[in-house]
């Protein structure tokens, strides 16, 4: 079966889950955030650039929303949603022309350095920002409805899903293009790339624009589906989250990080079921099998069974 | 003589006491086929490097086809029709061979897609032309970092060949590859490069493969040109003969 179309039946599966058990459409929300996050994180990431900061854009576009919701009380949701996104976007532009010129550990670090800031900033200015309390985000208009929880969150989660659907094409075809494999190309030879006339420079912060882009629109809709937008969102667990589940669902395939997120979630929820003193350290371990078993994450090497068995990876 | 596709006038170039480019004057015209002979260490490379934006000289000026290129990076240079292939071939490793040729053509065009995919961007038929022309058809799917050496060499100047340049200049074509596919590969090289009607400068220390596909050779010695013409008369240069070849002149 293609990948495009098992995508697509997961997500109407996810549909199904959530309208069957309503309970679950917040936390399949969230998990829909954090697998676009994941698939923003895995394009710097292509390039060889890991950045442990990223969750700081979900961070700026979720108090964006926050601000917005509390200067227009009656803006609609999905205004929020794309007013939100352009501003987590722009910051990330900027600060992709400055961090673009590092490599390495240095990129990883310049990243988490700036959203340790961010996060002090919004931790200590309390008038501003409601300090380590932060925001509370009143359900919105939807679409031009006033809606009830339940009806807001299953509008949420059809968003999200079609969200995440395009997202995932796009990050398939960028991936394939020109400029895309020239960012991989980066990874491996970055004085060739000079030498072919092509901008590294400019590659990455193309990436990094677009990976700031889904990044923000993830942490729109999160800051929605919470109701509540704290300084917390930005941290530096949160960032090393996103590059866990990268890692955990592979970048190969835009399926990946949300496959990911998905594991991520079910480890997460059964071992604070069952071991809640220790569920850092089943995380752990589940990402070492990763690491030592599948180093390309699971989507890795399901196409690499999939090449082996004669099937062929198709997109 | 045509007019000078590139000229260096009076280049100099220090590494704190070590001089790599002393007061260099150096002409290029179109159509030649340079061979750069010297020592490790004359300044072969430096100058190469110089004259590809890659280091910047102290003094001097360097034009290249009617444009002052001094001080430009590698990125503008390129883009005015002079490519490069390396000593140490340098190659997208994780990408087929057949990526890395539509990478270039891609870039020839100045504007990458975003959402168009790579295959679709460049001309294909120019691309099997190319791997045909190189003798590299049948690798076309292979990763360039799992190639053989000489496969990596003729790679890294097939991906300087989509840029359609004037002037390509090599550093060290055969250096890795052994000395029974040296010949071959250079054949390849210079058919590729006659074909495309593109002039050649490169650094060579087989002089083997110097007389057979030069029709010009320069000299390094310790940073200067000390020789320079037709292959015979500077290989027969008393100079040339103790200094690079290490014939004892008598």
């Amino acid at each position: 079966m293609k990948l495009g179309v098992f995508s697509v039946l997961s997500v109407l599966g996810l549909l199904a889950i959530g309208v069957a058990f309503p309970w679950t459409k917040t936390m399949l929300i969230i998990g829909l955030c954090y697998g676009l996050s994941a698939l923003g994180v895995a394009i710097p990431a292509r390039s060889g650039q890991v950045s442990f900061g990223h969750a700081m854009f979900a961070c700026v576009a979720a108090y964006a929303v926050a601000f917005l919701a509390r200067a227009f009380p009656l803006m609609d949701g999905v205004v929020l949603i794309v007013l939100a996104t352009l501003v987590g976007t722009l910051f990330a532009t900027v600060l992709g022309s400055f961090v673009v010129r590092y490599r390495g550990i240095f990129f990883g670090m310049l990243n988490l350095a700036v959203s340790m800031v961010i996060v002090a900033l919004l931790g200590k200015l309390y008038e501003l920002s409601g300090g380590t309390d932060g925001i509370r985000v009143p359900r919105p208009v939807f679409w031009g409805l006033v809606t009830e929880r339940s009806e807001f969150e299953t509008m949420l989660l059809f968003m999200s899903c079609g969200i995440a659907l395009m997202a995932g094409w796009f990050y398939q075809r960028f991936t394939q293009s020109a400029t895309g494999q020239a960012l991989g190309g980066l990874k491996s030879n970055e004085t060739r790339l000079e030498y072919l006339g092509i901008s590294a420079h400019h590659i990455l912060w193309v990436g990094y624009a677009w990976s700031g882009f889904f990044v923000s629109l993830a942490g729109a809709i999160f800051a929605l589906a919470q109701g509540l937008v704290t300084p917390d969102m930005g941290a530096w667990t949160r960032s090393g989250e996103l590059v866990f589940i990268m890692i955990l669902g592979g970048s190969s395939h835009a399926l990946g990080p949300f496959v990911g997120a998905a594991v991520f979630q079910a480890v997460k929820l059964f071992a604070s079921a069952y071991m809640a003193g220790v569920w850092q350290m089943l995380l752990g371990f589940t990402l070492l099998a990763v690491i030592a078993l599948a180093p390309e994450g699971i989507m890795g090497a399901w196409q690499t069974y999939r090449n082996r068995s004669g099937k062929g990876a198709q997109p | 003589m045509s007019q000078a596709l590139l000229r260096a006038s009076d280049v100099c170039l220090a590494f704190g006491g070590v001089v790599a480019a002393d007061h260099i004057d150096f002409e290029l015209h179109e159509g030649e086929r340079l061979a750069v002979i010297g020592q490790n260490g004359a300044g072969k490379t430096t100058f190469i490097n110089i004259c590809t934006g890659y280091l910047q000289p102290t003094a001097g000026r360097i034009v290249f086809n009617g444009q002052d290129i001094t001080g430009k990076t590698p990125r503008s240079i390129v883009k005015l029709g002079m490519g490069r292939s390396f000593q140490l071939p340098q190659l997208f490793s994780e990408h087929s061979v057949q990526q890395c040729l539509e990478i270039a053509a891609a870039a020839r065009g100045g504007r990458l897609s975003w959402l168009t995919s790579l295959s679709d961007s460049v001309d294909q038929k120019e691309i099997v032309e190319t791997l045909e022309l190189i003798g590299l058809r049948q690798a076309g799917h292979e990763l360039a970092g799992e190639l053989p050496e000489g496969h990596k060499k003729l790679l890294d100047v097939a991906m300087a060949l989509m840029l359609h340049p004037k002037l390509i200049i090599m550093d060290e074509p055969t250096s890795g590859v052994s000395s029974q596919d040296k010949h071959g590969l250079m054949a390849l090289v210079m058919q590729a490069l006659d074909e495309r009607k593109v002039t050649s400068w490169f650094v060579e220390h087989d002089v083997d493969i110097v007389s057979r596909y030069a029709t010009r050779v320069a000299a390094w010695i310790d940073g200067k040109i000390a020789a320079d013409g037709d292959p015979q008369s500077v290989l027969s240069h008393p100079k040339v003969r103790e200094e690079i070849l290490g014939v004892a002149a008598c």
